[in-house]
């Protein structure tokens, strides 16, 4: 029966006191869009990740009301996007809280990790219809408008539940509700005994309880690893080029650019995780990373050399390995086979106009990935390559763990608090604190693990209490 | 014949008629309470004990604020034990061993002397109530009592029935009068009535139970009394040992082969059983991997042979019950001197009620205890004290007194009761508070002893003690962290002394009590200027510096929640008309009618979505209300 962190999660949505970010344009390939933090944290987040072209924090917090402002976001040491900042404190503002909006340059995969870092330092994602109901309830919008918002956040709420279950396989759905019957149940035996000590002893019980913790944990970082392949249908896939130079990287890209009409993004120079392309597949977003290389002629890839393209790779959720097949394989390959070796990889046999030296099915039992035969010379095998990754993506391949996806942000940045609570526990029954401590992170966790497959958190644990446990006189 | 002598009337005189007689009356109104049996007054008809997990924390909230609970087990306890004092200091909780008989007497001397207040023998009949006002009873006698507030807490004797396997008596605990009008009366006034069962152990000769093969529980070598205002000393006392057993396969097999004479599984006794407080019966059938439940043997009092035996409460036939108790080691040759039994009662559906416990529909009519569908004694005393108080507020015409869920085990028990459709007698936990750490049994004190104060039944010399520990706890941290000790050797050798660890740099003395290793209390040595403090002040410096992170969590987790308590719902909002509420939704409010929507949100089947539109509605029509003002002032 225990509502406290539900009461507590709700709480701080309803009376509008946390500050909430969302991206406030519609996702699309293109290239600009907005990043929207409200509330009286707005500043301070800002001032966390908005460095100038230095890389040295300038304050935001000194910046005046209405004002615009270039630089750059950081993710931790990394840069992210190169930005414009608007400042506009409350209450002259949409919201009439201090609010920040973040123009961002570099298409929809970038501006998610810029709300992914608004996120991590602090903010939560906003609910549908927040920011308009925030408008509302602080006196910025006019009567007849409120109830337009009503309908607003009842319509979308009612919209956003449906569509967040729909997007939970049920496999996910199975794994979530089993980590938080085990929570619950956990939670239950130490509630009993708590209850009726003359029962249930928690003797030796933290050590057993850390073990059970530490699994539960190690399941939802994979959740949250794997999230990022279901998240991706919405967002794109991270994908690299690899291959020794003159392979014909560049040409392969082309190639795909040109089927798609896709949009390349320019940002050239602020990153080197940046975008040099996005393309759609189908539904599926490719956000090809950059490699110097591609942009310019074959010959500086070989300066860069397989260090850099180790690097990527590690980033990367897709691997596309182009071979020059009528240039026999040589220990370059052999770096990049071991390298890839076990990741998601489609290998291209390039040039298959000209006679192969190199064995097909020879790659194929090594690497243990699809292969394709492509020629960019007569624009041949780009349409097998795009059904590749749509099979791929769809059969789950491109995911560490066989079809588990989480697919929304709110729900990773549900499951980031899952993991933090479960932190605590663990932390918690090193540092040798009392049991009864370890019920308020247990149930964090229970709740947020809930809000992701919808259920509710009400007479759980009472019920738990008295179906698991023989309680009383 | 009409007497008008009384301004508020207690129906009952448990452990929640009481509360709510002493409560009146001591605020000065003439009050009369009517019980069935003057020698049942607070009467414990099940188990001869008071406080336990969370109920400890009860007794401590009632006596903060100025009831009788606490101070009444202080005189009568005859073995006391803090339970869970291993564990962290919100799930302490002080659990006594009662001397029935002794404990009754006592109360019924209070209650006897107590100025204002008149005891009458007699049942209760009729509520006389006049357009959705309450003006008094109606007693069996064709007597009417007139009076301004009613207090209705009629335990489990609304039209009860005892089981005893086959055998059922039509009547309230230990075969006492049960009340078989009173129901009528209230169904005719519109109060929905449900039907409730729990059950009672049966009661064992002392001089047939073979002690030897139990193992003894002792009680604790340093006794807490409940009461802020008993003197420590004075309960430091010779306790009685009570006695550990265990059922065994042969004991489950009897129940087992007799269930279909069991009237739960027979289907005779349709009233709703406690998940918390099971037979044996069901503990045997739902937990049959079990092989041995736990068996205490509990002393009914100093002079009486009877022995309580907890853990096998039963409604079977008293043959089976005879072979059942007697396959227990050390019963074996048990002679039952009371048998098990079920009892069933009537009891209402609170949600009828306000958190102040009026009946939302019939201003002056106040309930408490068991009759709110609760179950316990130190619950039945928590809602008849707040019944009272607030049934003597609506006399004096001044605000109810309400806790909230913040405030104290009280709040949460009966917003529990009045905002949830519950299916059987709510018992208190501690898992159900979810600001645990803050509503602890040591500083009920500081939490209510305030309210106490305003409503007038704590004194000016008890708020004058609780002022100055309060300063005190507040300098004497302040004084802590400004007092920094180096890593000097001395401080050195004396922490390695004391099993802790040397400092690398300096710190405060604060910052050493935090250590899990250390206290106030063993770091005096390198704290030499200290003022003399009582313990009770030492207690909550060292729990405040402990706990500061998990406190400081849940104070701000509080303060969010005050902001949605502290929206009100005005009186007649049709919530049926609220354009964007679920319609699933706008029935639930209609139903309960909620007073703020903090108390919405915890109804069960309201969404998030559906509060923001709540809010967003109470907002335009507070803005419209201003609108027409300012238009009506031009």
């Amino acid at each position: 029966m225990r509502l406290w962190p539900r009461i507590f999660f709700v709480n701080e949505e309803i009376m509008d006191t946390d500050t909430i970010a969302a991206i406030a344009t519609a996702l699309s390939p293109s290239g600009i869009g907005i990043v929207r933090i409200s509330g009286s944290e707005a500043v301070d987040i800002a001032d966390k990740i908005f460095r100038n072209k230095n890389g040295d924090r300038v304050g935001v917090d000194n910046f005046d009301s209405h004002t615009i402002h270039y630089g750059f976001i950081y993710d931790g040491s990394d840069v992210i996007d190169e930005v414009l900042l608007m400042i506009m404190l409350g209450p002259r503002s949409y919201t009439a809280e201090d609010t920040i909006e973040i123009n961002c340059h570099g298409g929809p995969f970038v501006l998610k990790k810029v709300l992914d870092a608004v996120i991590k330092n602090g903010a939560r994602l906003a609910e549908p219809g927040e920011f308009t109901k925030r408008a509302f309830m602080n006196g910025r919008l006019d009567l007849t408008e409120a109830e337009s918002v009503m309908d607003l956040i009842a319509s979308q709420n009612d919209f956003a539940r449906k569509n967040s279950l729909k997007t939970l396989r049920g496999s996910v759905y199975k794994i979530i509700h089993e980590m938080r019957e085990s929570i619950l149940h956990e939670t239950a035996f130490i509630e009993a005994a708590l209850d009726d000590p003359e029962h249930y002893s928690l003797n030796e019980y933290p050590e057993v309880l850390k073990e059970k913790v530490a699994v539960l944990k190690e399941k939802v970082d994979a959740l949250i690893d794997n999230s990022i392949s279901g998240k991706l249908m919405a967002e794109g896939i991270t994908t690299a080029i690899v291959g020794k130079p003159n392979a014909g990287k560049s040409s392969i890209l082309n190639m795909l650019l040109g089927e798609e009409k896709a949009i390349v993004t320019d940002i050239a120079g602020t990153t080197r995780d940046a975008v040099e392309a996005s393309l759609k597949i189908g539904d599926i977003i490719l956000n090809v990373v950059d490699t110097a290389g591609i942009r310019d002629t074959d010959d500086v890839v070989e300066s860069i050399g397989v260090d850099r393209a180790k690097q990527i790779a590690n980033d990367a959720e897709l691997l596309l390995y182009v071979i020059d097949s009528s240039v026999p394989l040589d220990e370059n390959d052999d770096e990049i086979i071991d390298m890839i070796h076990g990741r998601n990889t489609i290998v291209i046999l390039n040039k298959s106009d000209l006679k192969p030296l190199v064995d097909e099915n020879a790659i194929r039992n090594m690497l243990e990935c699809p292969v394709i035969l492509t020629s960019a010379l007569d624009e041949t095998g780009v349409e097998e390559l795009q059904n590749v990754i749509i099979d791929m993506f769809f059969d789950g391949s491109i995911s560490h763990n066989d079809e588990v996806y989480i697919t929304s942000q709110r729900q990773v940045e549900a499951l980031r608090k899952v993991s933090s609570s479960l932190d605590l526990v663990m932390n918690s029954i090193d540092l040798g604190m009392s049991e009864d401590l370890f019920s308020i992170d247990l149930m964090d966790a229970y709740d947020s693990l809930g809000s992701i497959i919808g259920e509710d958190t009400n007479d759980d644990l009472a019920d738990k209490i008295f179906s698991d446990f023989c309680m009383g006189k | 014949m009409v007497i008008e002598d009384y301004e508020v009337a207690i129906v009952g005189a448990g452990h929640a008629g009481c509360e709510a007689a002493l409560a009146c009356a001591r605020l000065g109104l003439k009050t009369i309470v009517f019980t069935v049996s003057v020698n049942s007054i607070a009467m414990m008809p099940c188990n001869p004990n008071i406080g336990g997990s969370s109920k400890g924390h009860l007794v401590r909230e009632i006596d903060a604020l100025g009831g009788e609970m606490g101070k009444n087990i202080d005189k009568t306890f005859i073995q006391s034990k803090m339970l869970n004092s291993s564990k962290g200091p919100a799930v302490h909780s002080l659990r006594a061993q009662a001397d029935k008989e002794d404990y009754s007497r006592e109360m019924r001397k209070v209650l006897e002397n107590q100025d204002n207040l008149t005891i009458k023998q007699a049942e209760v009949t009729e509520l006389i109530i006049n357009d959705g006002v309450v003006g008094g009873v109606k007693v069996n006698t064709g007597i009417e009592y007139l009076t301004k507030a009613v207090v209705l807490c009629t335990g489990v004797y609304l039209k009860a029935r005892c089981l005893c396997g086959e055998a059922i008596t039509y009547t309230g605990p230990n075969g006492l009068q049960s009340a078989n009008y009173l129901s009528e009366s209230l169904k005719k006034a519109g109060i929905v009535l449900q039907r409730f069962k729990t059950g009672t152990p049966a009661r064992i000769d002392k001089r047939s139970i073979d002690f030897s093969k139990m193992e003894p529980q002792y009680g604790d070598r340093r006794v807490v009394p409940f009461s802020f205002s008993t003197d420590p000393e004075s309960v430091q006392k010779e306790q009685v040992p009570c006695f550990l057993t265990y059922t065994n396969e042969e004991t489950h097999n009897i129940i087992k082969s007799n269930l279909d004479r069991s009237p739960i599984y027979a289907g005779v006794i349709e009233g709703t059983g406690p998940r918390y407080c099971p037979s044996i019966e069901d503990k045997v059938v739902k937990f049959s991997d079990k092989p041995r439940h736990q068996v205490f043997l509990e002393p009914e009092g100093l002079n009486t042979n009877e022995w309580y035996v907890d853990g096998m409460s039963s409604s079977l036939p008293e043959d089976v019950q005879v072979k059942m108790y007697r396959s227990v080691p050390g019963l074996e040759n048990a002679h039952i001197v009371r048998n098990a039994y079920a009892i069933e009662y009537d009891c209402i559906k609170a949600k009828q009620l306000k958190p102040s416990l009026e009946f939302k529909k019939i201003n002056g009519l106040f309930s408490g205890g068991q009759f709110n569908g609760s179950s316990g004694y130190e619950e039945a005393a928590a809602q008849g004290l707040v019944a009272g108080i607030n049934a003597a507020m609506y006399v004096l015409n001044r605000e109810p007194m309400i806790i909230d869920r913040s405030e104290g085990y009280i709040g949460v028990l009966i917003d529990d009761l009045v905002t949830k459709d519950s299916f059987e007698p709510y018992r208190m936990m501690t898992s159900r508070a979810e600001y645990r750490l803050l509503l602890r049994q040591d500083n009920a004190d500081i939490r209510l002893r305030h309210k106490g104060f305003e409503v007038g039944l704590i004194s000016k010399e008890q708020i004058d003690y609780l002022n100055y520990k309060e300063e005190m706890i507040n300098s004497e941290i302040e004084r802590l962290k400004s007092i920094k000790v180096g890593a000097s050797k001395k401080t050195s050798e004396f922490l390695i002394s004391v099993g802790s660890t040397p400092l690398s740099t300096g710190a405060s003395l604060e910052e050493l009590i935090r250590r899990p290793e250390l206290s106030y209390e063993k770091i005096s040595q390198i704290d030499p200027d200290r003022p003399v403090l009582n313990d009770d002040i030492i207690e909550q410096i060292n729990i405040e510096i402990k706990y500061r992170g998990y406190i400081d969590r849940e104070e701000r987790q509080v303060s969010q929640f005050k902001k949605l308590e502290n929206r009100l719902i005005p009186d007649g909002i049709d919530f049926k008309s609220i354009h964007g509420i679920r319609i699933e939704a706008q029935q639930k409010l209609t139903d309960f009618k909620p007073v703020s929507v903090g108390q919405a949100a915890r109804i069960q089947g309201i969404s998030p979505a559906d509060i923001q539109v709540l809010l967003i509605y109470l907002k335009t029509r507070a803005q419209s209300m201003n609108g027409n003002k300012e238009e009506d002032d031009e």
